[in-house]
């Protein structure tokens, strides 16, 4: 056996691993064509329960809630991350720094049922009406941390000289990065909005802390009606949210190789 | 060689700085004040509140009704021992499970072909892209005794009768161990990456036989990425409600969605913080050394 390269022990690991982690998924959303009532026994193909999800006011409204959620959410959490990652990456020592990035991984690990009741108590400390805006404020604040990790690690690997002849050349610093730095972590920083945004969209525990009347998201949604069994429109809306998802997924990481070829060019 | 305050800088670190004080630091603050008070039917549901305009007279009253009953109220019911335990035993459990199936999936990304290595990748992180909730709502109907491993086993003639695995502590197993892998196999493919092949090579010509050079060389070599991955499922499911919550049935304990209850079915604000500084201070160690490596290897890279 050779230890040193790709063998059939490793090709067999991977292949079972891979089913493990798809075949659920290949599951739902194949029964979500499912034409029986029944979600686990098939009973021909059919489209009824996307026809049945679309005329279903009550999950398009929360779904329109939770879009309007994810995007606020993601574009605060986007500009707050990336001032955090350039924080962390370039600001050097200051009072206050072991705070700061405790502050910026411990989100990324906390149970969300801690943060959620822990949001939600500050929102009645201070008398903030529960709604539109309080998930959009929490939302905002976890996904933040995961903006800040993902865009710091593009800014450690970057070459700093590039900065550095800007401030040299008479930039100052804020030119120095719209000009130089920003063009080069764009594909990191559009890679975290996008996992913002995925975060806030599937978020249930911090939102149904942190919701009140009349802005029930989708996932709290699809979470109540999961309670009370299974049901083939939910299959329906959640092969839509995978679809999504994995082709916003697949473009961006295709936009972001392509950028990167570009850039390995110029150079 | 700067003369005066930089502006720009503490601006950039202060919006930040201050978002996550008032909106994660400041709440825990507050967490460990409501889970002082005592619980009262009324809108909010706790007491004491502090009233600003009474002046030091308010705050000397306001801190003499503080006191630990909540926390008095969790030792004496067990249900709070018994969920705390039983999280701490699901959560160890599923670690030790997803490191079974992660480090051999991680393993033979890093071995894998270089032209293969970009798609393997994007499929371990896809899933984590995908709903989580939705990923846990699959498994109801693979498991539940009508369901399709059920009529798979069925029909294969390996078992008689339905097993049922929906709502018992197996099912919430899967549901971890399914949830978490991509977070377990990403920093140890990125250990196992860098590894160093010559040691291996190096190994084997002494005359290591090839599982000696793996727990001798490989394994050794990789325990920072197992220590990190493994905080990265430890820590989440320590306090995991949605998994329990659809997949345990009534059955399952876990401190998670004991708080969840606590607050949403009880409306007892008092007794779910407490649950909470509870849970939180048993983590805060896991945290802590979790943001340390995390530094560190920042520092490393950088």
């Amino acid at each position: 056996m050779n230890v040193t390269r790709f063998n059939w022990f490793n090709a067999t690991s991977l292949t079972l691993a891979f089913a493990f982690l798809y075949l659920p998924i290949l599951l739902l959303i194949l029964f979500s064509f499912n034409a029986s009532k029944l979600v686990t026994v098939w009973g021909g193909f059919s489209t009824k329960w996307y026809v049945s999800l679309f005329q279903n006011e009550m999950f398009m409204e929360a779904a329109w809630v939770t879009l309007k959620v994810a995007v606020v959410s993601a574009t605060l959490a986007t500009i707050l991350g990336t001032m955090a990652a350039l924080v962390l990456t370039r600001a050097g020592r200051f009072r206050g720094r072991m705070l700061f990035s405790g502050m910026i991984y411990s989100p990324l690990v906390m149970p969300e049922v801690i943060t959620g009741l822990a949001m939600l108590l500050l929102f009645v400390a201070i008398g903030l009406d529960r709604g539109y805006w309080t998930i959009t404020i929490a939302h905002t604040t976890f996904t933040m941390c995961f903006v800040a990790v993902v865009v710091s690690s593009r800014l450690i690997s970057f070459d700093r000289s590039l900065e550095e002849a800007a401030l040299d050349l008479g930039c100052n610093k804020l030119s120095a990065f719209f000009e130089v730095t920003l063009p080069i972590i764009l594909p990191a920083i559009v890679a975290g909005w996008l996992l913002a945004f995925t975060l806030s969209l599937d978020d249930l525990v911090i939102a149904s802390f942190t919701s009140g009347p009349g802005s029930t998201t989708l996932p709290m949604k699809i979470y109540s009606q999961v309670r009370l069994g299974l049901n083939p429109e939910i299959n329906a809306l959640s092969t839509l949210l995978i679809l999504f998802v994995s082709v916003g997924v697949i473009l961006a990481s295709l936009a972001g190789k392509r950028a990167e070829q570009m850039q390995a060019k110029q150079d | 060689m700067q003369r005066g305050i930089d502006w720009g800088r503490v601006m950039l670190i202060g919006i930040p700085f201050i978002w996550l004080f008032v909106f994660f630091l400041l709440p825990f603050g507050i967490v460990l004040k409501i889970a002082l008070s005592d619980f009262v039917n009324a809108l909010p549901p706790y007491t004491p509140t502090l009233d600003w305009s009474a002046g030091l007279a308010g705050f000397t009253d306001f801190f003499s009704k503080l006191d630990f009953e909540s926390f008095q109220w969790l030792l004496d019911d067990k249900i709070y021992i018994l969920s705390y335990l039983e999280s701490l035993k699901i959560a160890l459990i599923s670690t030790f499970f997803t490191l079974l199936i992660g480090y051999p999936m991680a393993y033979a990304l890093a071995k894998s072909p270089q032209s293969w290595r970009t798609i393997l990748l994007m499929l371990v992180i896809l899933p984590f892209w995908t709903s989580f909730l939705i990923r846990v709502y699959a498994w109801i109907g693979i498991l539940k005794p009508e369901g399709l491993l059920n009529s798979a086993l069925m029909g294969m003639g390996l078992i008689d009768e339905p097993l049922s695995i929906l709502n018992t502590t197996t099912a919430v197993y899967i549901g971890i161990v399914y949830s978490y892998l991509p977070f377990l196999v990403l920093p140890l493919y990125a250990s196992l990456e860098k590894l160093d092949h010559t040691l291996l090579e190096a190994a084997l010509d002494l005359g290591c036989s090839p599982v000696k050079a793996f727990w001798q060389v490989t394994f050794p070599l990789s325990l920072p990425g197992v220590v990190a991955g493994s905080f990265l499922v430890f820590i989440p499911a320590m306090g995991e409600f949605v998994i329990p919550d659809l997949l345990g049935g009534s059955e399952t304990l876990m401190i998670g969605k004991t708080l969840w209850n606590e607050f949403f079915s009880n409306r007892d604000w008092p007794v779910a913080s407490a649950v909470a500084v509870v849970l939180l201070l048993s983590l805060v160690i896991p945290i802590l050394i979790f943001q340390r490596m995390q530094e560190r290897q920042q520092e490393a890279e950088s």
